[in-house]
């Protein structure tokens, strides 16, 4: 579903990427962690067509990127820190503008359906801007899953979240990877992700330095894992 | 390399992705009204300065007009290309907008459709308020087609501009700097025009400006229609 050969970035003089490796099976939940400034957000921008690589090969749901971002992007669904939604617009209008974007079929009945999967329907009619942070968070991922993409992108998701609206983004992220989608996220928090991924990739310093699926991971803890890997 | 899935999600055409752009500006405009009574409160104020300033008798007001109102427009015109485009910029919508599977003209031109139409909305109650406080009669066909087109071109240009200056820290700064420049030949176009047909000039002497302004506004349309979409890359 999603593979990338020798990837590289460069932003100017420093290399963010040096040579990337990764693969993604369809139906596959990856979590991907990594300290500060190891290039996951980059990483992520580029296979959402928002950022270009400047080498190696790149391809989503079987699109090039960047040459066929057109093609990807509409089987792309995208979650970052920020909502990427408006404020002046109610939670309805703010999924109205974006089904008319991906010019999705059936938006009066979608919208219902997805603001009832992220539990804000009774919120409907009312203003972003008069969301809480996890109630716009959860509102970001109707968004994304709005015109029922292939792929989904997380990153850093559960940035300035609390217990209970992480609990419930839980929840959410579960009825999202359950229908099937390929799930790509980036986290600090090992904990949630370890409940939620099937597959966990430590990335530092621009290449993936260690990769292992739940299954492999046994009954060790993703902790000692994530610290062993970037020791090694 | 995998193979691509071959379900085709719908995409939409070019005229419904810019419509919805313009409807989601003018729906968030219309309920917040910030970036309008900003620009319309900027607008009222530099006219009545001007009054004050200036304190001219009735011919010479005839003769600075023309100047006085580009000034105005263009002025309150870059407030409003700021505003706009920190909007997308401030919450990530901008990213939002680009993830969509549309041609990235679409949103540059629902964009630049709505700052247009905030831009005519302020026009449209200034030149009354100028009419009354410089007694001068502004009501002139003549005189709305020149802002119409001199709105046009300004604004295609400063969207494109917006769209560039958003990516910089220093974007409010960075904006009038780019944009002043590049829109000489609109002002100076629209100044003259409007000066002819104040004056009730003969139309061969307004038909060079008047043609400035047409052709200046086809270029940077299909400039921005051009290159929108390397402007906004990374």
């Amino acid at each position: 579903m999603i593979t990338v050969h020798k990837l590289v970035k460069r932003f100017g003089m420093k290399t963010v990427l040096r040579g990337l490796d990764f693969e993604v099976q369809p139906g596959e939940f990856v979590a991907i962690f990594g300290p500060n400034g190891a290039g996951k957000t980059t990483f992520l921008r580029i296979l959402a067509s928002l950022s270009r690589p400047s080498l190696g090969e790149v391809s989503v749901a079987g699109y090039r990127l960047p040459d066929q971002a057109a093609a990807v992007r509409a089987r792309l669904g995208v979650v970052s820190h920020l909502p990427l939604l408006y404020g002046d617009l109610t939670a309805e209008e703010n999924l109205r503008f974006f089904g008319r974007l991906y010019g999705v079929s059936n938006i009066e009945s979608r919208i219902m359906e997805v603001l009832e999967m992220v539990g804000l329907a009774s919120r409907r009619r009312d203003l972003v801007r008069t969301f809480s942070r996890g109630m716009q968070q959860r509102l970001a991922i109707g968004r994304a899953v709005f015109h029922d993409p292939d792929v989904m992108l997380f990153d850093e998701p559960y940035t300035g979240l609390d217990q209970d609206a992480s609990a419930m983004l839980d929840d959410v992220l579960r009825s999202v990877a359950a229908k099937g989608r390929t799930v790509v996220m980036t986290s600090h928090d090992l904990m949630r992700a370890e409940a939620l991924a099937t597959r966990f990739d430590i990335l530092s310093r621009g290449v993936i330095v260690a990769s292992a699926t739940r299954k492999q991971l046994g009954k060790s803890k993703l902790l000692s894992f994530y610290e062993k890997a970037l020791t090694d | 390399m995998t193979t691509a899935i071959n379900h085709q999600p719908p995409r939409p055409s070019f005229l419904k992705a810019t419509f919805a752009v313009t409807w989601k500006d003018l729906t968030a405009e219309f309920r917040s009204h910030e970036l309008f009574s900003a620009m319309l409160v900027f607008s009222l104020l530099v006219i009545l300065i001007f009054n004050f300033a200036l304190e001219l008798d009735i011919t010479t007001r005839q003769s600075v007009t023309a100047g006085v109102l580009w000034v105005t427009f263009a002025f309150a015109g870059t407030l409003g290309l700021n505003r706009s485009m920190a909007v997308e910029k401030d919450r990530g919508c901008l990213d939002g907008l680009l993830l969509a599977p549309v041609d990235r003209s679409a949103i540059y031109f629902g964009k630049a459709i709505s700052n247009l139409v905030f831009m005519l909305i302020v026009e449209v109650i200034v030149l009354p308020v100028y009419s009354f406080l410089y007694n001068v009669n502004l009501f002139n066909p003549g005189l709305f087609l020149v802002i119409l087109l001199g709105s046009i071109g300004y604004i295609a240009v400063g969207t494109l501009l917006a769209s560039m200056a958003i990516q910089a820290r220093t974007r409010d700064v960075l904006l009038p700097i780019l944009l002043f420049p590049v829109a000489v030949p609109v002002l100076i176009a629209a100044v003259k025009a409007s000066e002819g047909f104040l004056a009730g000039s003969d139309f061969s002497t307004i038909y060079a400006p008047f043609s400035l302004l047409i052709g200046y506004d086809v270029i940077f349309i299909a400039v921005a229609y051009m290159v929108f979409d390397y402007v906004v890359a990374e």
